[in-house]
């Protein structure tokens, strides 16, 4: 279980949130509402041990989260903003290093977000749906308990956006969690809403 | 399975550590040092920049100091040294920036590598790319700047330690530039002071070779600040990457 308790973040000499609390358990889910600039992507970064939290505490399981921060990396996946693809590797490539990492077939990950075709291709020439549809196969290799998404569904196709609603049923049907900043719609039935 | 992976485990249902496999942790630092050499070889560009620039430096010298033999090699040893490690720092700048940019780094960071081990992958990267290549541009260099064909061997093996030298403490100033603005001009300012002692042993190892005499205590001084900086610097470029 991921609880907050009055976690505040300060960029530069202001305050991005302050006293933030929630709570959320196995099977759960959580979107991340709120206007342009409220720190959704802050928060998921903080939650992710990417950032220290300027006050505040983040507990997994009744412990402090941060204090081991490779063994908090251990248990999450994190979709940022940015793809972190490499465009002179192919689509496969790109995976490979991950699926040394974390373990799971680079082939099934493909085929969960329907990129088998497009696999010997360079990064590079891929639009950039398929791009986010490539960076969200990561989710796909093996699992992790949480899950962090900053914006996961930008660019993608109604059929991907499917794709990936099968995927993250799979992954809280398996106890896993989900915390997702958005201002789409997800594919997420019955997540509760966290508005900064 | 490292203590990181059982404290990680211990905190999981059953079910959920069993779909967790413990991964070797040097298999792991392999894969991404297999990763960084395979994008290096789709940019050909930036190795071949680091070769060139430090042939052509060497080619500079007679030009400058004029072409007598002798004045010439006077200069090769203290001469490839410098044109090698200002030829290594090139690819220096964007070493953690792409990473950095296109979210590759945060990738890497939650990898469960460790950022010490990150760190050390690009450096061993670095000298695969860039320090490796340069050792075997040496012949070229030094036949232009007129050193003994005697010396040439202690030369390869002073510009490959100095390269390695120049490598880990490049990434450690990397690390340390990255995100300020104007990193470029700030890393040589902060990396090639410190770079000086690879830079007074190597030439001196050269030219003793040249003189005919042993080179080989100042290449074991140099192998020893190699070995200094092997934990030092990545343990340092990790520690900044965290804080950035």
């Amino acid at each position: 279980m991921l609880e907050a308790r009055d976690l505040a973040c300060l960029r530069g000499e202001r305050a991005v949130f302050a006293g933030l609390s929630f709570q959320l358990g196995a099977e759960g889910a959580l979107l991340l509402v709120g206007a342009n600039g409220a720190g959704k992507s802050t928060l998921l970064r903080l939650l992710a041990g990417l950032l220290r939290p300027a006050a505040g505490e983040l507990l997994w399981d009744g412990e402090d989260a941060l204090a081991d921060r490779a063994a908090h990396a251990a248990r999450l996946r994190y979709l940022s903003h940015q793809d972190a693809l490499k465009p002179a590797l192919t689509a496969r490539e790109n995976l490979l290093l991950f699926a040394r990492l974390w373990g799971g077939d680079v082939d099934t990950a493909l085929a969960a977000l329907d990129l088998l075709p497009l696999a010997e291709l360079p990064a590079r020439v891929l639009s950039s749906g398929q791009k986010r549809r490539l960076a969200l196969a990561r989710l796909a290799l093996a699992p992790a308990p949480l899950w962090l998404l900053d914006e996961p569904t930008v660019g993608l196709d109604a059929a991907s956006v499917e794709r990936l609603g099968l995927l993250l049923a799979r992954h809280r049907a398996a106890g896993g969690m989900v915390l997702a900043a958005t201002h789409l719609p997800l594919p997420l039935p019955g997540a509760g809403e966290l508005r900064l | 399975m490292t203590p990181a992976d059982a404290r990680a485990g211990e905190a999981l249902p059953a079910a959920a550590r069993r779909a967790f496999p413990a991964r070797s942790p040097f298999g792991a630092w392999l894969a991404l040092l297999g990763r960084e050499l395979r994008l290096a070889l789709r940019h050909p560009a930036d190795t071949l920049a680091a070769v060139m620039f430090f042939v052509l430096v060497a080619a500079l010298f007679p030009f400058g100091v004029g072409p007598a033999p002798e004045t010439l090699a006077r200069l090769a040893p203290g001469a490839l040294l410098a044109a090698a490690l200002l030829a290594a720092l090139l690819p220096l700048d964007r070493m953690f920036g792409a990473d950095a940019e296109d979210g590759t780094l945060d990738q890497l960071l939650l990898s469960g590598l460790g950022p010490s081990a990150v760190a050390a992958a690009k450096a061993a990267a670095h000298w695969l790319t860039t320090g490796l290549p340069l050792l075997l541009a040496t012949p070229v260099a030094a036949a232009m700047l007129n050193l003994p064909v005697e010396a040439w061997p202690a030369a390869m093996a002073a510009l490959g330690l100095a390269a390695g030298f120049l490598s880990l403490l490049g990434t450690a100033g990397a690390a340390l530039t990255l995100g300020a603005r104007r990193g470029g001009v700030l890393l040589p300012l902060l990396v090639l002071p410190l770079a000086i002692p690879a830079v007074i042993f190597g030439a001196a190892g050269i030219e003793a070779a040249a003189a005919g005499l042993e080179a080989r205590p100042y290449l074991l001084l140099l192998s020893a600040l190699l070995a200094a900086a092997l934990p030092l610097a990545p343990l340092a470029a990790g520690a900044a990457l965290r804080t950035e």
